[in-house]
């Protein structure tokens, strides 16, 4: 069980996405998960062991380390992977949930059913419109809210974005202010601000697939009401035969008891 | 042999399960198994190495380690992990007997071997027990093992042979910490998620059996 598993998962996600969200999740899957595993967690491997404080109190390392990472950056980046590709999930489900249906229609020889067989259903690619649009929608909005929730964690967390070299703590045992060094500084902050600057192309990416799937509604909204303004007769053929039809019943009707009653 | 395994084992039980069945599933490869593997362990990983007392005594550190650690958190986690999966492979089992019986007496004794009636019915709700069973047997040996949920950043150790009560220092409690809350909630989670199912199943198939008793009534 690994990232690979994730994608796995995930890449069924990708068939009903938008183009948009196949982007996202390319840039999720090789700037982000790949980086992650490939070189961000060789660069925070040593961190506790070559974090260095001036003091041989023993103790002393320990209770400075815990203080100033109370979680670990890859520990978060990790975290925050997982959560941001969760949402996705639910548009896996309710596609499995459609397909189901559309399964148990085909199965009970419902004429209705356009589909030759199951295989056809398990293959076809469902649009985003419906309920599906929301579900989407939703998906996608959560995405959001947990990418900035993330990265304000960070920045709260280790104030900016910034690794320091030396950092000095006071905590018992540790007999007066000692001077601690953190292993790699420069590093780590060249990955935090890469994967800062990766959180932030997602966020804008979710964006914009928000706005291009609202403007779709929008589009296909007016498009139905301008379809029903400039074709009435076009849209409602039917409707206009039932109304000749009930004023001629009408009419006999009237007819016939004004011969009653005459 | 490794997680991949039960992966596997996992995604065979999926094909049987209700709609809360499969978010199950789901929740425990995304936020207990892929966590405990992509972050958790790593946490973990140097906690001897990392466990320093305020004495040069030797034998001092391991004795008060193996005081304070008598099972290692993610040893137990990873145990709940199996346990808690496991109970489903009864229902696996039980489709897989109910094939090979068809398949011995050559003819359809089911409409559909992996439909939950019957005696499956009765399979499915023993695996939800006892895989609710096993999280809060774990919960609990979590609990009482470790002073509830906390991790100190310092502990007090006077066991021979350190000659007296010395100072003994955990390393990354708060990291430690937080993911056990993270266990903690999602063990919780699907406890809630196993006892839904269990409401679900046997509310569907009680009004199931009262609407067979009362159509045969009346007929």
């Amino acid at each position: 069980m690994d990232w690979g598993a994730l994608h796995t998962i995930l890449g069924g996600v990708n068939k009903h996405s938008t183009s948009i969200g196949k982007i996202w999740l390319t840039v999720l899957f090789i700037f982000r998960i790949m980086i992650l595993v490939v070189a961000a967690e060789r660069v925070w491997g040593d961190e506790q062991d070559d974090f260095v404080c001036n003091t041989l109190q023993p103790g002393c390392k320990n209770v400075c380390y815990d203080h100033f990472f109370p979680i670990s950056h890859i520990r978060l980046w990790a975290l925050q992977l997982i959560f941001v590709s969760t949402p996705a999930l639910l548009v896996a489900m309710h596609v499995a949930y459609r397909r189901h249906e559309k399964k148990r229609q085909f199965r009970k020889g419902d004429q209705k059913c356009e589909y030759k067989d199951i295989e056809e259903i398990r293959r076809q690619r469902f649009h985003i419109e419906g309920s599906l649009w929301w579900t989407y929608t939703s998906s996608i909005f959560f995405r959001l809210v947990f990418e900035a929730v993330f990265m304000y964690a960070f920045y709260f967390m280790y104030d900016g974005y910034q690794m320091p070299r030396l950092v000095k703590c006071s905590a018992s045992p540790c007999p007066n202010t000692v001077d601690c060094f953190i292993s790699r500084p420069t590093e780590k902050t060249v990955f935090t601000i890469f994967m800062i600057a990766v959180s932030s192309i997602c966020i804008l990416l979710n964006v914009a697939e928000l706005c291009y799937l609202l403007t779709k509604l929008f589009l296909r909204r007016s498009k139905k009401a301008g379809n029903r303004k400039h074709h009435p007769n076009h849209e409602n053929k039917e409707e206009t035969k039932q109304n000749e039809m009930n004023e001629l019943i009408s009419d006999s009707c009237q007819n016939t008891v004004i011969g009653f009653s005459s | 042999m490794s997680w991949g395994f039960l992966r596997d084992l996992l995604s065979g039980v999926n094909k049987y399960s209700t709609g809360i069945g499969r978010i199950w599933v789901a929740v425990v490869f995304i936020f207990r198994l892929l966590v405990y593997v992509a972050a958790a362990e790593n946490i973990w990983k140097y906690e001897h190495d990392e466990f320093e007392c305020n004495i040069r005594q030797p034998g001092c550190e391991n004795v008060c380690f193996d005081h304070f650690f008598p099972v290692s958190h993610i040893r137990l986690w990873a145990l709940q992990l199996i346990m808690v999966s496991t109970p489903s492979l009864l229902v696996v089992f039980h489709v897989a007997y109910r094939e090979n019986r068809e398949k011995h007496h050559n003819q359809k004794l089911y409409t559909n071997p992996g439909k939950i009636d019957g005696g499956l019915l009765c399979t499915y709700l023993i695996s939800l027990i006892l895989k609710t069973g096993f999280e809060i047997v774990f919960l609990v040996l979590f609990y009482k093992l470790y002073n509830g949920f906390q991790v100190p950043h310092l502990v007090k150790c006077d066991i021979r042979p350190c000659p007296n009560t010395v100072d003994c220092y955990i390393s990354k409690p708060t990291e430690k910490m937080i993911f056990l809350y993270f266990l903690v909630a999602t063990s919780c989670l699907c406890i809630v998620l196993n006892l839904s199912e269990l409401s679900y199943l046997i509310f569907k198939y009680s009004i199931k059996c009262y609407l067979k008793r009362y159509i045969k009534k009346r007929q």
